[in-house]
C-alpha cells in the first residue's frame, strides 16, 4: 500500500509496472466491468462475422445471373426512414440508460417502449421491402448478389428481432425487480447491442444500398 | 472499487458503453451531439449518393469516408469508447476486431479479384472439358 500511496494512481493504471501487480493486486475487477467486458469481446465477434457476410457480398455484388441488380431493385426512400427509424432508436436507448443510472422508473419504460415501436417500424419496413423483391421474383435464390444481399441484411434484421425480444424482457425484469445491480448489468450489454446494431446498420446502409444504388 | 486511501482517481477500468456519474444535463448534451452528428453524416452520404453535383468517380470514396466517421462518431457518443487510460482494454479489444475485419474483407476482395482476374473466361473452360 505504501508505493501507492506516494504513487498516483493514473501513473500506472493498469499495473504493469511488474512485481507491484502480484504482491498487492485488488483481486478480481468489479462484476460490472467483467460483464461489460465480456460482452464487448462478443460483440467483436459478431461484427467480425458480419465482417464475413460483408466480404462475401462486397465479391459477389456483380454476380446477377441475369437477374436485376440493386440498382433496379433498391428504394432509397424507404432505406432513408429505415435508417432514421434506428438512428432515433439509438437516442432513446441512450435516454433509457440514463434514466435508468437515475432510477427513473416511468422515463425508463417510455424511453424503452419509443425504442420498441421504432425498431419495430424498421423491421416492419425491412419485411415489406423484403416481400416485394420475392414478389418481383427477386427471391434469394435468383442470383448469387440476392443471395448475399438477404444473408447480410437479413442477418442484421434478425439481430434487430431479436434485440426487440431482449428490450421487452428488459422492461419487464425493470419493472418488477427494480434497479437491482444484476438488472443494471443486464441494461449495459443491451445498451451495448443495440447501439453496435446501428453501427453495422450504418455499413450496410453505405456499402449495399448507397452504393448499390447509384454509381 | 479501490482500497487505497490516497486513491482520489476514478477506478482503474471502466466498462464499455459506461459513461461513469456525471450531471445528466451533461450526459443527455453528449447523446444530442451524436445524434446530431450522425443525422448530418447520414444526410451527407444519402445526399451524395443522389447527386451530380460532384466528380462522379469520388462518390463511392467519399460515402465510404463518411460511414467510417459515422461509425466512430457512433463509438465515441453512443459506446463511449474513449482513449483514456481506463478506456485501454476496451480499445485494445477493438482494435484487434478492426484488424481481423480489416484482414477478412481486404483479403476476401483481393483474392476474389486476383482468381477472377487469372481465370480463364467460362466458356473456353467449358470447351477444354469436352
Amino acid at each position: 500500500m505504501s508505493t501507492a500511496a506516494t504513487m498516483p494512481a493514473h501513473a500506472d493504471p493498469h499495473h504493469v509496472g511488474g512485481m507491484r501487480a502480484a504482491t498487492e493486486h485488488e483481486g478480481p475487477a468489479p462484476k460490472r466491468i467483467v460483464t461489460g467486458y465480456g460482452f464487448w469481446i462478443f460483440l467483436l465477434s459478431d461484427i467480425v462475422m458480419f465482417s464475413c457476410f460483408f466480404a462475401s457480398y462486397a465479391v459477389l455484388v456483380n454476380e446477377t445471373a441475369g437477374g436485376p441488380s440493386g440498382a433496379q431493385l433498391f428504394d432509397l426512400r424507404s432505406v432513408a426512414i429505415e435508417t432514421a427509424c434506428l438512428l432515433l432508436s439509438s437516442f432513446t436507448c441512450g435516454l433509457a440508460t440514463i434514466s435508468a443510472d437515475i432510477r427513473r422508473q416511468a422515463r425508463f419504460q417510455a424511453a424503452m417502449a419509443t425504442t420498441c415501436v421504432l425498431g419495430l417500424a424498421f423491421l416492419a419496413l425491412e419485411g415489406r421491402e423484403f416481400a416485394d423483391f420475392v414478389a418481383r421474383g427477386a427471391g434469394p435464390t435468383r442470383s448469387a448478389f440476392l443471395s448475399a444481399f438477404f444473408t447480410l441484411v437479413g442477418c442484421h434484421g434478425l439481430h434487430v428481432s431479436a434485440g426487440i425480444l431482449w428490450l421487452l424482457t428488459m422492461m419487464a425484469q425493470v419493472y418488477a425487480k427494480g434497479f437491482r445491480a444484476d438488472i443494471q448489468r443486464r441494461l449495459l450489454c443491451f445498451a451495448l447491442f443495440w447501439h453496435a446494431l446501428d453501427i453495422i446498420w450504418v455499413a450496410v446502409f453505405s456499402v449495399v444500398y448507397l452504393l448499390g444504388s447509384g454509381v | 472499487m479501490s482500497d487505497h486511501v490516497h486513491d482520489v482517481e476514478k477506478p482503474v477500468d471502466v466498462a464499455p458503453g459506461d459513461e461513469g456519474e456525471g450531471d445528466v444535463r451533461l450526459r443527455l448534451l453528449g447523446y444530442l451531439i451524436g445524434l446530431g452528428l450522425a443525422v448530418l453524416l447520414t444526410a451527407t452520404s444519402f445526399f451524395i449518393a443522389g447527386t451530380d453535383l460532384v466528380w462522379q468517380p469520388s462518390i463511392p470514396v467519399a460515402i465510404i469516408v463518411l460511414a467510417i466517421a459515422q461509425m466512430g462518431v457512433h463509438l465515441v457518443f453512443f459506446l463511449h469508447i474513449t482513449t483514456g487510460p481506463d478506456n485501454a482494454n476496451n480499445v485494445m479489444a477493438l482494435a484487434f476486431g478492426l484488424l481481423i475485419v480489416v484482414l477478412v474483407i481486404g483479403g476476401s476482395l483481393w483474392i476474389m479479384a486476383n482468381l477472377n482476374h487469372n481465370m480463364m473466361p467460362m466458356d473456353q473452360l467449358m470447351q477444354m472439358q469436352r
